[in-house]
Formats: structure tokens, C-alpha cells, sequence
């Protein structure tokens, strides 16, 4: 009976070592400061989280077929400066305005998802050309300047509340809806796991590779931008250099979240853990205040030792499995 | 009486709960070839990783020339001279024969690596092996037949004195194998210890001195191979008197389901032949004469550059696998690791992984009939598994095999292709998958392709055999005519063609 508690626990552990790591690092935080865990500074810390989060679930799509997306950042930074100059320059009306970045993010990804299917360019350097090229038409639209002065209304979208949640935290939760509905309840969501754990024998069963391929990359491109349009309805001014870095941030929160780089493997409901916990420390420690570059130094070490902690506890369980 | 090289005394690995190897003593002489055989599951695996080091008994003791160990770590093992072959090759592929022969201990002459010397020490041991082989090719222009001399070739010359082979055969064709136990007859008389697990009982009786029967982790018995049956030791390795017939087919085949016109790519040449309603057509040849492109040609797996396929007389084009599931054509591929299993997903999703559009609700998978469609499937093939929601990667390579089958059933196409169907999977288990065989074209009305590189099962199964050689079919046999003897001579180009 010993036994097969102790396997319980660890499976329990293998299952769900980084929301321990989420709960330990909130029980810190509440204990050190007292203001962390009212609820303004909890929806103030899922606001921040939000453009990232919305990203990270297109990266997991393009994760879990064995991929990589680095365009994400440029993405955002030409939605956000295109809706921007769509609705100054262009006198578009905002709604148009997005629907335009969506679909350009959209297309942005199927080029990604062309380069990688079709002309079968590596993933990392495929959307390493297009994280370069993107971001250079950001500035060459813009000049190099901020873009600003937009009709009010827009600016409710990133700013504003539904209740006491704000929309952008709204927004965050439906897009992981989606990408939870998506992957547990469709084909075409089944597939992708079956293309990353193994693209060939999903091609003899009867899988078309490549859409799967343009698809996920197109779902990223379409997330992207709309992090992007949430982005600039936020800070209300279109900056050619936004998103930059947001890549990395995306991938570290997929990858917190237990989503295999190898394909295959993950979920999405705890790629949102990831996303919080490098929400939290963020927040926490900044209430802390703690010096920005040591902040920097603390997430890089807390992403290597989550991820060493997890794949200990999945060697755990999987010994607990065979066994 | 030989001396005793190893010996293994009251071995036992405990993973939590369940004993993968228990109480297990066996003697290993030297200079014999002793056979380990049992069922997938067996311990076989387990006892070998523990001589390789790979795993750390729970108890007992290895015994190695004397000195008594209670575990052995990677390093030490080849260092005290034990060696093993497994089936995935360590090789480096972008190095040379000598440069991976001597990889991590390469001899250097004024801190440089001496290529010269190595490709001089590698060319000599070949030419004692009477292997031809140059030692300056690159392992990646090489076939597994090659890579897996490499690595006997690696033992060699680390000096093993006992050599651990892994199923070595199962990737290699005939002719190949004929060189392999060459092979070891000259290492068997150089005094090297081999063990040898192979799933083949033909090869044990062919080539092995002793052999050591293992069943659920505990040892069964150790015998001279001289002194016993196949049936005897079938018997021992099921713990029950199994009868290694073949099923015998009761109905007559009827019309003719699918025809190939001059199928024509880069690997086949002008491939015709019919296949009949409840037939089953055995596909026999050497490997690399080109079935599986056949096969895989048909499927729309790889580009068909002329010939015409007709599914009951009509003209249909494949351009996918998609398209030929649609059709009713199902593979079960040859590499399950490979080309068949999901390993990183459930039982239940790997099953309905073809056949989803059944198990959909709208735009939805209904898990409900996800589940039912599984279960159906998962019972049908008697995978035995601890749950539908298990991974794949849990379960024994005879039931990981079972779900491939059981996903390519579940597309309910009627013309089915197995290729090799039953490679490295456990006695019982092929029995299973050869009564399924049967069950599905006499009872269910479908028609079976078969690639085999078994010769018994090829002949036990089919009812009809094509031969192919050199990407073209060399012969065809009735099976009033089957002899194991004219399936070869048609494979190695003797006659035909």
C-alpha cells in the first residue's frame, strides 16, 4: 500500500511540479507583501501578463508540432504600428483597422508556414528571417517615429473593464479557451500533436503534414497580431519597436508550462501557469523592489530551475510508470 | 567442462511494485553462444542492461572472471570486456568506419588524431572478419547491414571478451545474416562470449550453444540446444503447449479487389499484379528489392512515376495517404517505431488517430465515441493494456503493434497492406496477429497484402507468393508450389526475373 501511495504522489508531482512552483512562489510573495494578494494588484498582474499570454498560445500550437516561432515580436510590432497608421493616416475606423492587422498576421504566419512546409527551411531560421524582415517594415512605415493620436473609444479595448476584469485579461482567458478547445476537441488538434511525437507516422496515417504546418503558423501569426492590437489600444501610441523581446518571453512561459520543445507533448492549461508565474515574479518582485537587472537575472534562473524541477519530477514519474 | 566466464547469482530489479527481473541465476561459459529467448516482458532486457551497467540491481550478484560485483556502471562494463549491440546503432553518421570504431579513444600521435593508424588497425580487423569495407567511408553511406558490422567491429577492438547481441538479425536480409553468423562463428572461435536474444527460434537452433529460457522476469530453464525441440522450447518461453501452425484457410478467394498496371518510380520497375477478394498475397524478397516502395507506392506514401492502380475495376488515383485510407486502402508500415505508433500519445487516441471524422460531433471529437471506437478496436485485438487512457510508449512492442493494426482496422478499409507485420514482436503475440489475419478475409471479406522477410509465415499465411528482385517481380507461387528453397532462388536472382 506504501508503494502505491508513493506512486500517486509522484505521479501527482509529474503531473503538476510547476503549479507547486506557481503556489510556492504565491505564498512567498503574500508572505513578504502584504498588498500582493489584493484582488486590483491580482487583475493588475494578469493585465500585464495578457500580451504575452495571448502570444503563447499560438506558440504552443507551433510548439507541440516540433517547431519554433521567433516572428512573434515583429508581428506585434507591425500590427500595432499598422493598425496605428490605418487609423491615423488611413482614417480607417478602429474595428477595420484590426480586422486588416489580423488577417496581415495571419499572413505573415502562412508565409512562415510556406517557408517551413513547402521550401522545408528549418523553423528557428525561417522565422528568424521573417523576426528580422517584420520588424525592419515596422520601422520603414512608421520612419522610425511613434505613431498616436487615435479615436478615444479605441483606447477602452486595452484600458478598459468588464466588471472589475479588465479586457485585456478577457481576452487573454478567451484566446486560451480557444486554443484548449482546439487542441483537446478537434481533428485537426489531434493532428498536431501526432505531427510533433511523429510526423511521419502521422503522414502514413493519413495526416496532411503541411496543412498542419501552415496552420499552426498561421493561428501564431493571427495571435501575434492581435497581442499587437491589444498592445497599442493599451499604451495608446503605435511603437515601431514594439514587441521586441516577446518571443523569448512566450517561449519561456510554453516552455514553463511543460510544453515539450520536441514536439508532441503539453498542455495548454498549464502553459497559463507558465504565463503567470513569470507574471508573478515580475510583480512580486517589483513590489519587493527589487533592482530591475536582478529581476532579469532571478527569471532567467527560475525558468532553468523549473524546467530542471519538472523533467526531475517527469523522470519520476515515468520510473513510476514502467516500473 | 568450459570455464565460466560470468555468472549471474539471485539477480532481482524491483521498479516500484513490480519485479522486472527475480531471483534469476544463469552461468555463461566461455567462448559459447548462449541464447537468451522468453516473451516481450521476459526480463530478457533487463538482465542485459545489468551486465551493460545501464541499470543497477536491486539485489544478487554479477560474477565476472571471479571477482563479484553487486552492480556494473556503463564505463566499467566495457572496460571489464563486456559489450552489446542493441537494435538502434550508436554509430555517428557523419564520421568514418575507423573514426567510430575508435570514437572517444582515438589514437593520437603528437596531440593530433592519427587517422592513418586507425584506418590502418580497422582495415586489419575486417580483413580478419573477411569483411570488404573500406575504413575511410562514411557510416552514412552505409546500409544497417554495415552500421551493425561497425559495431561488432567497435567490440572487437575494445576487446571484448563477451559480445551482447540484441536481436541483430531482425534488420537484415538473408544473405546478410548468412554473413553475420560468419561472423560470430569466427568470434566463437576467438573464445568471445556471445549472448544472443533473437526472436527467430530457427536462428537460436542454427547457431547457439546453450539457450536460457526467461518467462515474467524469473528464469525458466537453461538447456543444450542440441538436446531440445522448437515445440520444447515454444512450450517453455509461453509456460503453455502452443501450436506454431498457421491457421488453415477454410473459403475460397473470390474476384479480383485491387490491380497494379506497370507501377514504375525510382526504386520499382514495371510492377503488375492482381490481388483477390480473401486473399492473401504474401510478398517475399530480399531486402532493398523494392516491396516496400511497392507498397508504399500504392499508398500514395511515395511518388508513383507511371502505372495505373484499379480498386475493383475502376481507375483510381492516390496521391496521399489520405486519399487511399478514403479509398479503403490501409498500411500497417514496416518501422512501428517509426513510420506506426504515436508514442507520446493514449492508447485511445492513437487508435481512432485515422478514423476520427467517426468519432466527431460537428466540429468537435466526441469522446464518448472516441472511447467506444477504441475500446471496440482495443478488445477486437486483445491489446492487453491497463487502461485506454494509457500512453503508448508504456505498453510492449507485440500490443504497441496491436494499436497500429487496430488504427488501420478502425478506417474499416478492405484492402489491407501489413508490412512485416509480426518483426520483433513476442511468440504469442504473432500467434495473435496471424488468427486476426485470417479472421479478417474469411469472416469480414478483406484482402491482405503481406511483405515478409519470415519465409514461415510468408509460407504458413499466404495464398499466393510474389517474389520481387531488384524492383521488379521475379516469380509468383501457388501454394501447392511453395518451398522455401524457390522463394530464395527467385529473390536472389537465380531464376526469373
Amino acid at each position: 500500500m506504501g508503494n502505491t501511495t508513493s506512486i500517486k504522489m509522484k505521479n501527482l508531482i509529474g503531473n503538476y511540479g510547476i503549479v507547486f512552483v506557481l503556489v510556492a512562489l504565491i505564498i512567498l510573495f503574500a508572505i513578504l507583501s502584504n498588498r500582493f494578494l489584493m484582488a486590483d494588484n491580482i487583475f493588475n498582474v494578469l493585465r500585464q501578463v495578457s500580451i504575452v499570454g495571448i502570444i503563447s498560445v499560438g506558440m504552443t500550437f507551433v510548439l507541440l508540432t516540433g517547431g519554433i516561432d521567433l516572428s512573434v515580436g515583429s508581428v506585434v510590432g507591425v500590427s500595432c504600428v499598422g493598425a496605428a497608421l490605418l487609423m491615423t493616416d488611413g482614417g480607417l475606423h478602429p474595428a477595420l483597422a484590426a480586422i486588416i492587422m489580423l488577417l496581415a498576421g495571419t499572413v505573415c504566419g502562412i508565409a512562415n508556414g510556406f517557408f517551413i512546409a513547402q521550401l522545408k527551411i528549418p523553423p528557428m531560421i525561417a522565422t528568424l528571417g521573417m523576426m528580422t524582415s517584420l520588424r525592419g517594415i515596422a520601422y520603414i512605415i512608421t520612419g522610425g517615429l511613434p505613431v498616436f493620436g487615435f479615436d478615444p473609444n479605441f483606447t477602452k479595448l486595452g484600458q478598459g473593464y468588464l466588471g472589475i476584469v479588465p479586457l485585456p485579461v478577457i481576452i487573454m482567458l478567451l484566446v486560451f479557451l480557444f486554443g484548449a478547445l482546439f487542441l483537446a476537441l478537434t481533428r485537426a488538434g489531434r493532428h498536431i500533436y501526432g505531427v510533433g511525437g511523429n510526423e511521419e507516422a502521422s503522414r502514413l496515417s493519413g495526416v496532411h503534414v503541411k496543412r498542419i504546418k501552415y496552420l499552426v503558423y498561421a493561428v501564431s501569426g493571427f495571435m501575434s497580431a492581435l497581442a499587437g492590437i491589444v498592445l497599442l489600444s493599451r499604451i495608446n501610441s503605435g511603437q515601431p519597436n514594439a514587441g521586441t523581446g516577446y518571443e523569448m518571453d512566450a517561449i519561456t512561459a510554453v516552455v514553463l508550462g511543460g510544453v515539450s520543445m520536441t514536439g508532441g507533448q503539453g498542455k495548454i492549461g498549464k502553459v497559463i501557469v507558465g504565463v503567470l508565474i513569470m507574471g508573478i515574479l515580475t510583480n512580486g518582485m517589483t513590489m519587493l523592489s527589487i533592482y530591475e537587472y536582478t529581476q532579469q537575472f532571478v527569471k532567467g534562473m527560475v525558468l532553468i530551475a523549473a524546467v530542471a524541477f519538472d523533467s526531475f519530477a517527469k523522470s519520476q514519474k515515468s520510473k513510476a510508470v514502467i516500473g | 567442462m568450459q570455464n565460466c566466464i560470468l555468472e549471474v547469482r539471485h539477480l532481482s530489479k524491483y521498479y516500484a511494485g513490480v519485479k522486472a527481473l527475480d531471483d534469476v541465476s544463469v552461468t555463461f561459459r566461455e567462448g559459447e553462444i548462449h541464447a537468451l529467448a522468453g516473451e516481450n516482458g521476459a526480463g530478457k532486457s533487463t538482465l542485459i542492461k545489468t551486465l551493460t551497467g545501464a541499470i543497477t540491481p536491486t539485489g544478487g550478484e554479477i560474477v565476472l572472471e571471479g571477482q563479484i560485483y553487486d552492480k556494473l556502471d556503463p564505463v566499467g562494463a566495457i572496460d571489464k570486456g563486456i559489450s552489446a549491440i542493441y537494435q538502434e546503432f550508436n554509430l555517428v553518421p557523419y564520421l568514418t568506419v575507423a573514426e567510430n570504431v575508435f570514437y572517444g579513444k582515438e589514437m593520437m600521435k603528437n596531440g593530433l588524431v592519427d587517422k592513418r593508424a586507425m584506418n590502418a588497425e580497422v582495415q586489419k580487423t575486417l580483413d580478419e572478419m573477411g569483411i570488404k569495407l573500406k575504413p575511410s567511408t562514411l557510416v552514412s553511406d552505409l546500409g544497417v547491414a554495415y552500421q551493425q558490422i561497425i559495431e561488432i567491429v567497435k567490440a572487437v577492438a575494445a576487446n571484448s571478451k563477451i559480445l551482447i547481441m540484441d536481436e541483430p538479425t531482425a534488420p537484415l536480409t538473408n544473405t546478410e545474416t548468412q554473413v553475420l553468423f560468419n561472423i560470430i562463428s569466427n568470434l566463437r572461435k576467438k573464445n568471445v562470449t556471445i549472448i544472443y536474444i533473437s526472436h527467430r527460434l530457427e536462428e537460436i537452433f542454427h547457431m547457439c550453444d546453450r539457450v536460457t529460457v526467461m518467462r515474467d522476469g524469473k528464469y525458466v530453464s537453461t538447456r543444450n540446444v542440441g538436446d531440445i525441440t522448437q515445440k520444447e522450447l515454444i512450450a517453455d518461453m509461453v509456460g503453455r503447449t502452443l501450436g506454431e501452425d498457421y491457421p488453415q484457410r477454410a473459403k475460397p478467394v473470390g474476384d479480383t479487389v485491387l490491380e497494379v498496371k506497370g507501377l514504375n518510380n525510382d526504386r520499382v520497375r514495371d510492377v503488375s499484379f492482381r490481388l483477390k477478394k480473401g486473399e492473401i498475397l504474401g510478398f517475399a524478397g530480399l531486402v532493398g528489392a523494392g516491396r516496400t516502395e511497392v507498397m508504399q507506392a500504392i499508398y500514395g506514401a511515395d511518388k508513383l512515376e507511371g502505372g495505373q492502380v484499379y480498386l475493383n475495376g475502376k481507375p483510381i488515383r492516390i496521391k496521399d495517404p489520405s486519399k487511399a485510407l478514403d479509398k479503403g486502402i490501409g498500411l500497417i508500415p514496416e518501422d512501428r517505431k517509426n513510420q506506426g505508433i504515436h508514442l507520446g500519445l493514449s492508447i485511445r487516441q492513437n487508435i481512432t488517430f485515422s478514423s476520427l471524422k467517426q468519432a466527431m460531433t460537428g466540429p468537435f471529437i466526441n469522446k464518448k465515441k472516441d472511447t467506444a471506437i477504441s475500446e471496440e478496436y482495443g478488445k477486437k485485438l486483445q491489446i492487453r493494456m491497463p487502461g485506454i487512457n494509457q500512453l503508448a510508449m508504456n505498453l510492449s512492442g507485440g500490443n504497441q503493434q496491436k494499436v497500429v493494426l487496430a488504427k488501420v482496422l478502425a478506417t474499416k478499409c478492405d484492402v489491407i497492406i501489413f508490412d512485416e507485420p509480426t518483426r520483433g514482436i513476442d511468440v504469442g503475440a504473432k500467434q495473435e496477429i496471424y488468427m486476426l489475419m485470417r479472421q479478417l478475409v474469411e469472416e469480414e471479406g478483406k484482402s491482405i497484402i503481406m511483405v515478409s522477410s519470415e519465409m514461415p509465415e510468408l509460407i504458413g499465411m499466404s495464398d499466393r507468393i510474389l517474389i520481387m528482385h531488384n524492383g521488379k517481380i521475379a516469380g509468383e507461387l501457388g501454394r501447392e508450389d511453395f518451398s522455401q528453397e524457390l522463394i530464395l532462388e527467385y529473390a536472389s536472382g537465380l531464376i526469373g526475373g
